[in-house]
């Protein structure tokens, strides 16, 4: 009883407010960073530093008069938000953070199965909340997300089979182990697909360089033009979720998880003694900045041009990369 | 450009096809100010585009013929607002020509830094704001670093940042501030690198090519045909500047390039105004250093009377030609007629030219390609 339901309750209850309040905070750090990068200073009012701009954003979103457009389909444009965070939220559940079970919620077999399935629903919630709003921009921008999501989703995916082909396993768990038993990150062994799945989850999260649905400065705001309040912060609280789902993904993947680096110099044995789970949140940090990084330098590309990279370049690279694990796996 | 009502336009496409009418703007956060772009789009495809215009109409023509000729100088500032100083030295010099008043050449010198300044301050805004609308907001921000610095000459200079009121018939009302010329010499040297900080940003970038080269192409004879000037003529490669067609100010004395672009695409556009910020650095410099002494008000009646006439002079503002044409009957002291041509107004003509066949996206860079203001659209 305990073992079955108390405890994943209290793992579930702890990592669900820890993935909240990450939110916020990696929605100031995005600021500070951006900030920084263009040469201002960012939030400074809120706190020392603007470091209370964290609880200050939501509180302020909550506050505010949560709008229904009157000629709005109210069901679906309720729905969509809570469509596109659920997913979001879910994933965590088998994103694991250590070797034993006290640091993840469910060890399935098909992690990275589960994941690729549950992260496309979110896509869903944006394309309702387009439909739902009744209102012209909305609309365009949900046809983009769609667009988007078909053209990069077979890339990535793709792209994954490489990295099973490579760790044996579809275990998230498994595939960290086969990073440690071969004694390299995987990033190494298969940087194309390292690349590949970083650029796919930029689009998949609607990051700029491919920030389409959102696009402020054509679609004032794509998809959440007509949203205000807690139901524009649900779709906030999701695209950032997903920011740090997609870079657990990347960390766990490529950048060996909760495993220190350097394993085989002795030199860099006082690294074990830092936790693993410290090791994965500093690789998520890397990705992230990453993430926000290219968003302060990149411009944003065209909803046709992106198309093309996806079909044209993505996974005609995708499949060779496929091709050429295949061979060497025979082979070797 | 077609004047369809929008509203008969949006009744026929909805009952005759299955196009979809798009407002964009007036409240649109790329369409710089109040223009609303009526777009009828096959998917994202644009099919047809008519602007809207006359949001913020305020009647300036008719404003300045009931002003006296001093005060007019005040209202030309609110036309291109973040060219004040262009539409300055436009109306300054067309009141000169119609009253044939001799400007010492100090005046002209500082007329012709503070227009070049003006020029890079207009750039900067156009760099920044074109940027964002294609998805790159640091350059934004860099941009404005940059302006807010020659805001703040210009603030030293006669005391304000937007609306400058920087001149007067017969000269400028202040010499410079001790210490100005210097200031503005150590602003160049700040600039240049600046600039290049904004190309690598740009002008290498895989994504800003894409979305840049191949669009809005428009030839030179096209471009001339619908009346297109200043840096959206050049970039179709017809050499027409004011600045060495037509000079004025101090133009004649100083040594300086007008770039040209080939295809006539907005990355061209975009090259040629990257290169007119140099230029413009190199007249500034030229127009402080070479600074002669002297008066810097030629000898003008205190109440300004032209005699009866008419003139048309046009100055080559940051947007492109900017005319005006004035009558006066040598009675009142008041203009009998005052026309401005804008060049906002007349670059907006290409817009619906240009964004046929583009996608949405498109539309917003074109809108930035095409440098408009729609205080001077709209006058």
């Amino acid at each position: 009883m305990i073992d079955t339901l108390v405890v994943p309750l209290l793992k579930i209850a702890v990592l669900l407010n820890g993935v909240l309040i990450s939110v916020t905070f990696l929605v100031l750090m995005e600021r500070k960073v951006i900030a920084w990068a263009q040469s201002r200073l960012g939030p400074m009012r809120v706190g020392p530093y603007g470091i209370l701009q964290a609880l200050a954003d939501p509180i302020k979103l909550i506050l505010k008069e949560d709008i229904t457009p009157a000629r709005a389909d109210r069901w679906v444009f309720t729905l969509a938000p809570i469509m596109s965070l659920v997913p979001a939220l879910v994933v965590f559940a088998v994103l694991p953070f250590g070797f034993d079970d006290f640091y993840y919620i469910s060890n399935i077999n098909v992690g990275l199965l589960f994941i690729v399935a549950v992260t496309s629903i979110g896509v869903y919630g944006i394309i309702l909340g387009g439909w739902a709003s009744n209102s012209k921009y909305p609309l365009l921008s949900s046809l983009r997300a769609s667009a988007q999501l078909i053209s990069y989703e077979i890339a990535v995916t793709i792209t994954l089979v490489s990295v099973i082909l490579t760790s044996g396993t579809l275990n998230l768990v498994g595939i960290v182990e086969a990073q440690r038993d071969g004694g390299v990150w995987f990033g190494f062994i298969q940087p194309v697909a390292f690349m590949l799945v970083f650029i796919g989850g930029l689009a998949e999260t609607n990051r700029v360089p491919f920030d389409l649905p959102e696009a402020e400065t054509e679609l004032t705001g794509g998809f959440h033009t007509e949203y205000s309040g807690m139901r524009f912060s649900l779709f906030f609280l999701a695209e950032y979720a997903n920011i740090i789902v997609i870079s657990a993904v990347v960390a766990i993947m490529f950048l060996g998880g909760w495993l220190a680096p350097f394993p085989n110099v002795s030199v860099f044995d006082f690294l074990e003694i830092i936790p693993g789970w410290i090791w994965l949140i500093g690789k998520m940090f890397v990705v992230l900045y990453v993430f926000i990084w290219l968003r302060a330098t990149l411009p944003r590309y065209r909803y046709d041009q992106l198309m093309n990279l996806g079909w044209k370049v993505l996974i005609p690279i995708a499949l060779a990369n496929l091709m050429v694990t295949g061979i060497v796996k025979v082979v070797l | 450009m077609t004047l369809e009502t929008p509203r008969a336009a949006t009744t026929a496409s909805a009952v005759n096809s299955d196009e979809l009418v798009l407002n964009m703007g007036p409240q649109h956060p790329s369409t710089h100010g109040v223009l609303r772009v009526v777009l009828r789009l096959d998917g994202e495809r644009v099919v047809h585009a008519d602007c809207v215009i006359g949001y913020i109409h305020r009647g300036v023509e008719k404003l300045c013929e009931n002003r006296d000729w001093t005060q007019i100088i005040l209202i030309t500032d609110r036309m291109d607002y973040v060219a004040a100083a262009s539409s300055n030295l436009g109306y300054c010099e067309a009141v000169e020509k119609l009253m044939q008043v001799e400007v010492p050449r100090r005046a002209r010198y500082i007329r012709t830094a503070l227009a070049e300044l003006q020029r890079i301050a207009s750039h900067c805004l156009w760099l920044g704001t074109h940027a964002m609308d294609i998805g790159a907001m640091t350059v934004l921000l860099y941009a404005f670093r940059e302006r807010e610095l020659v805001l703040d000459l210009f603030e030293e200079f006669c005391g304000a940042r937007l609306t400058y009121n920087s001149m007067r018939v017969g000269g400028v009302p202040l010499d410079i501030p001790s210490g100005w010329d210097k200031r503005v010499l150590a602003f160049c040297d700040l600039m240049e690198p600046k600039l290049d900080e904004y190309e690598q940003l740009l002008t290498n970038n895989r994504i800003w090519l894409q979305r840049t080269r191949d669009i809005g192409v428009i030839s030179g004879e096209e471009a001339t045909a619908i009346g297109l000037c200043g840096p959206p003529l050049r970039g179709s490669g017809v050499s027409r500047d004011l600045r060495k067609d037509e000079p004025n100010a101090a133009y004649e004395e100083f040594d300086f390039e007008i770039p040209l672009g080939t295809k006539g695409d907005i990355y061209d556009r975009y090259l040629i105004r990257m290169e007119e910020f140099k230029q413009s650095i190199r007249i500034i410099r030229q127009a402080i250093e070479g600074l002669p002494e002297g008066p810097f008000m030629g000898k003008v009646p205190r109440l300004i009377k032209p005699p009866a006439g008419e003139t048309y002079h046009a100055v080559e503002s940051p947007k492109g030609e900017l005319g005006y044409f004035l009558v006066s009957d040598g009675r009142s002291t008041n203009p009998y007629r005052f026309r401005v041509r804008p060049p906002s107004f007349c670059n907006l003509q290409a817009l619906s030219r240009l964004v046929e066949g583009h996608l949405v996206a498109d539309v917003v860079a074109l809108i930035g390609t095409i440098d408009i203001v729609l205080g001077e659209v709209d006058r």
